[in-house]
């Protein structure tokens, strides 16, 4: 059986297995959704200030659907 | 994801609810202040002190609130009007009156849980978008049946990028595949299957399965973990 590094997968592999590393549950990143989006929207870099949450949007496509679209309602209103 | 209750009830002010003007302080369960205790806007303040309030008060607060709610529906949904033009006998409208409702149920029910981390009106959108992304979701899916074992899944891996990653794919496949079949549970191979392979939104086979959002994901983050360690090792 073919064995490989992590970093020789390609990205469509990578995609399918998801984000390496300790990350938040769903309950989790919808509890701190809020405060993320507004520190994105501060120009706070949210992802090196919570490592978990940026992996769990990176894993889950309905979080992350959530995020970006309170990231966009936020940054047209201009709150 | 919540337990469903009837908005008519008031909710009791937060505990936490402390102080005047714009600072208000947060205790843990000891009743300590804890270290980084968020200095609360004067609006948000305004929003808890009205929805915690009583009568004419009260009233006017929930409408307001209801009325930003219908306001962040409303924009998810026009954004994929596409797709909510599909749905029989429902418009952008009726969707974002029924995603705000359901927000504002939840939102009264977990008034407890903000914690002042954000402005108010930010904690409060995001229960509307997860309930009107829920709800384009759901809809989406509706009637269609949840593909969970590999017959489904192989032809959507067997579109091949380019020439030359030909064989290198081939054999990651085959890699893949084995993992799929040998190294996880059956439950967590529906569920791989399903969400990272089909693209099944979570809440979608939530429904199916009868579960939650937290547990599927739960799941496939295990599911993941196992096969990157079979790929990786």
């Amino acid at each position: 059986m073919l064995r490989r590094n992590r970093r020789m997968l390609p990205e469509w592999l990578e995609r399918l297995l998801g984000p390496v590393g300790p990350q938040l549950s769903c309950e989790e990143c919808f509890a701190q959704l809020d405060r993320y989006a507004e520190l994105e929207l501060a120009g706070v870099d949210a992802a090196l200030d919570n490592p978990p949450m940026r992996a769990h949007l990176d894993g889950c496509p309905a979080c992350k659907e959530e995020h970006d679209e309170l990231l966009a309602f936020l940054r047209e209103r201009g709150a | 994801m919540w337990t469903r209750h009837p908005f008519a009830a008031r909710p009791s002010r937060p505990s936490w609810v402390e102080g005047t003007g714009r600072h208000v302080s947060v205790r843990d369960a000891a009743g300590r202040p804890t270290e980084r205790a968020p200095l609360l806007d004067a609006a948000s303040r305004g929003w808890l002190v009205r929805l915690t309030g009583s009568g004419w008060e009260r009233d006017d607060a929930i409408a307001e609130l209801l009325a930003h709610l219908a306001e962040a529906a409303r924009f998810v949904l026009a954004r994929r009007q596409a797709l909510v033009s599909n749905f029989p006998r429902e418009t952008v409208d009726d969707l974002a009156a029924e995603a705000a409702g359901e927000a504002l149920i939840q939102i009264l029910e977990h008034l407890d849980d903000y914690r002042g981390a954000s402005k108010f009106t930010t904690w409060a959108w995001k229960f509307a978008f997860y309930e009107a992304l829920q709800a384009v979701r759901r809809r989406s899916w509706m009637g269609r049946e949840i593909p969970l074992d590999d017959a489904a899944w192989w032809p959507v891996l067997a579109r091949t990028p380019s020439p030359e990653e030909r064989v290198e794919q081939r054999e990651l496949l085959s890699d893949l595949k084995h993992g799929i079949e040998h190294v996880l549970t059956t439950h967590q191979r529906s569920v791989f299957v399903a969400l990272a392979l089909n693209g099944v939104p979570v809440d979608v086979l939530a429904d199916r399965m009868g579960t939650t959002r937290g547990a599927l994901y739960k799941t496939l983050h295990e599911a993941r973990r196992r096969l990157r360690r079979h790929l990786s090792a």
